[in-house]
């Protein structure tokens, strides 16, 4: 799914490289272009008002209904569902565990990165590809596999079945691709003249890494994170299998807004479903606002 | 160094995990293997995903190349906002897509279930509902990745038709169609991909009534949790199967239309 979103974040990141100039250049000619569009003839207009009327009821009414639903109990409602303990546990859990594991790949992503850009050696080539196997395998499937090696039946003396440890673990799966793919277009084009050129100043690996790269892969690993936090915040399918749904323990937010459902209370779903919107939401105007800055310093 | 934990890394985190799907489905021989596929239950699941992605293809394709088209080569007011709104539903976890969509079509209170059930139609807990959860969850893939290429082909070529005398329908099929094709094909890939393994949202809206609005990859977790591992094993190989082939398309079309950017 997200490979095409990854791919644009990257491409609004890469901007910040040398020889993003000339990019923006076109970009521009291409915006006045639309802007010289021809305005809608019947045709198109009956195209448009076709797709706005089914995105509507595919997507609008139905998020406008969860909000509503939220709304309708009112301010004290929806802070009683929030403060009763289980789903303030559950909430917590998630946005501990989504920014751990945020960090995890961030050093890890950025770690993959660099080994699959500057790195030459046999079977480079499947590593590419199993960087890609977390966006396309359904979750579900996912969290079985975790199971397999990870649980107590396991090849390994390892059993996270059931703990808090194995959410981190379906996290870090899910999320794996996000940071490497946003920074691996970055890195590909950086210019090594300016590395070699502190090399020759008598600068270490690790102060050319901190001063020189680090700052130019910035915006990247910043857009891969974002990207990497919000999904881990929304993540079902990988858990159901291997978390154990632990009421207080292991225990995640869209598992709590599915025991809700299950229970018939509707509007605490809601409400807990909005908590979660809203950091969907956070996150897509975070990801814009990274996007203007890198294409500003550019 | 570097290079070793990386691989270290991939290889516990994705490789021996993935690699053991295969393996477990094979645990006991092929008779289970058999057995499971040939579960009239099974076998319905399959059919239903293979529905639900059926629809959920052909619609996000027409979606997108009608709103790509919009978008890229026609002003109109709110067009910014529309290009904002059609990344939405990437970005919602699955289970509030299907909360979303079982309040306002669902048959008891939703806003358009109640009188839609009136008139005879249920949407939610049947196959209306998947196809709706599926191609939600799938919408925006195609058109992402035939917007770039819009902007990247241009307008020429088809002002050269529409100046000799063609229609919009036949500049469209002759000159736009073939332009943007493989961007079309590299996105209905990633929407299949993704309407396969759709996973929360639609448990939510089927209700999982075994048999009838149960896909595959809801008969995964329930043939788990019926202890029968081998065969949860083995629909989860047959999904994973397809997504690792998935893959090698998406890259090899990347890598295809990468080339001809160059060009």
């Amino acid at each position: 799914m997200t490979l095409s979103l990854v791919d644009d974040a990257a491409r609004a990141a890469s901007s910040t490289r040398p020889g993003g100039a000339e990019r923006r250049g076109r970009m521009n000619a291409r915006r006045r272009g639309t802007r010289a569009a021809p305005p809608l003839s019947v045709g198109a207009g009956l195209g448009l008002g076709a797709a706005v009327i089914w995105m509507t009821v595919l997507v609008l009414l139905p998020l406008a209904a969860v909000v509503a639903e939220a709304a309708a109990g009112g301010w004290s409602e929806a802070v009683r569902v929030l403060t009763q303990p289980q789903t303030a546990a559950a909430i917590r859990l998630t946005l501990v565990q989504a920014a751990l594991v945020t960090v995890i790949d961030v050093v890890m992503g950025t770690a993959i990165a660099w080994v699959l850009v500057r790195d030459r050696f046999w079977g480079r080539r499947l590593i590419d590809v199993i960087i890609d196997i977390p966006f396309a395998l359904p979750t579900v499937v996912a969290g079985l596999v975790l199971l397999a090696l990870y649980g107590p039946q396991g090849p390994t003396p390892v059993d996270v079945a059931n703990t808090r440890v194995a959410v981190t673990f379906a996290l870090a799966f899910v999320t794996l691709p996000f940071v490497v793919r946003a920074v691996q277009p970055v890195l590909e084009t950086l210019d090594r003249d300016v590395e070699d050129a502190a090399r020759s100043l008598g600068a270490d690996g690790l102060t050319v890494f901190g001063r020189i790269v680090l700052p130019a892969l910035a915006p990247a690993i910043a857009t891969g994170a974002a990207l990497a936090f919000a999904r881990g915040v929304a993540e079902y399918g990988s858990l159901v299998l291997i978390s154990g749904n632990l009421a207080m323990r292991t225990e995640v937010a869209s598992v709590r807004i599915l025991g809700y459902i299950e229970g018939g209370d509707l509007a605490a779903a809601a409400v807990v479903a909005t908590v979660l919107l809203a950091v969907s939401l956070a996150v897509t105007l975070l990801l814009g606002a990274i996007g203007r800055v890198g294409g500003r310093r550019g | 160094m570097l290079r070793l934990v990386v691989i270290a890394y991939l290889v516990l985190l994705v490789a021996w995990p993935v690699s053991l799907v295969f393996t477990g489905a094979l645990s006991d021989g092929l008779g289970p293997v058999i057995d499971t596929f040939t579960d009239p239950l099974v076998l319905r699941a399959l059919r239903l995903t293979a529905v639900a992605v059926l629809w959920a293809v052909v619609l996000n394709t027409v979606f997108g190349v009608g709103v790509a088209l919009l978008l890229v080569r026609r002003s109109f007011p709110g067009r910014r906002l529309l290009a904002a709104l059609v990344d939405l539903p990437l970005a919602v976890s699955p289970v509030v897509v299907g909360l979303a969509l079982v309040l306002v079509y669902g048959s008891r209170n939703g806003w358009l279930g109640a009188p839609l059930a009136q008139a005879g139609v249920q949407i939610v807990f049947s196959t209306p509902g998947i196809v709706l959860a599926t191609t939600f969850i799938a919408m925006p893939l195609v058109l992402r990745e035939v917007v770039p290429v819009l902007e990247e082909v241009g307008t020429d070529q088809e002002q050269a038709a529409r100046s000799l005398g063609a229609g919009p329908w036949a500049t469209f099929r002759r000159i736009t169609l073939p332009a943007i094709r493989w961007g079309v094909v590299y996105g209905m890939v990633l929407c299949l991909a993704r309407a396969i393994g759709e996973f929360g949202a639609v448990k939510v809206v089927s209700g999982n009534l075994i048999g009838q609005t149960q896909t595959a990859t809801l008969s995964v977790e329930e043939l788990y949790m019926n202890f029968d591992r081998q065969g949860a094993f083995a629909v989860a190989a047959a999904l994973s199967s397809v997504s690792i082939v998935v893959i090698i398309i998406v890259g090899l079309l990347r890598t295809r239309m990468e080339k001809r950017r160059g060009s």
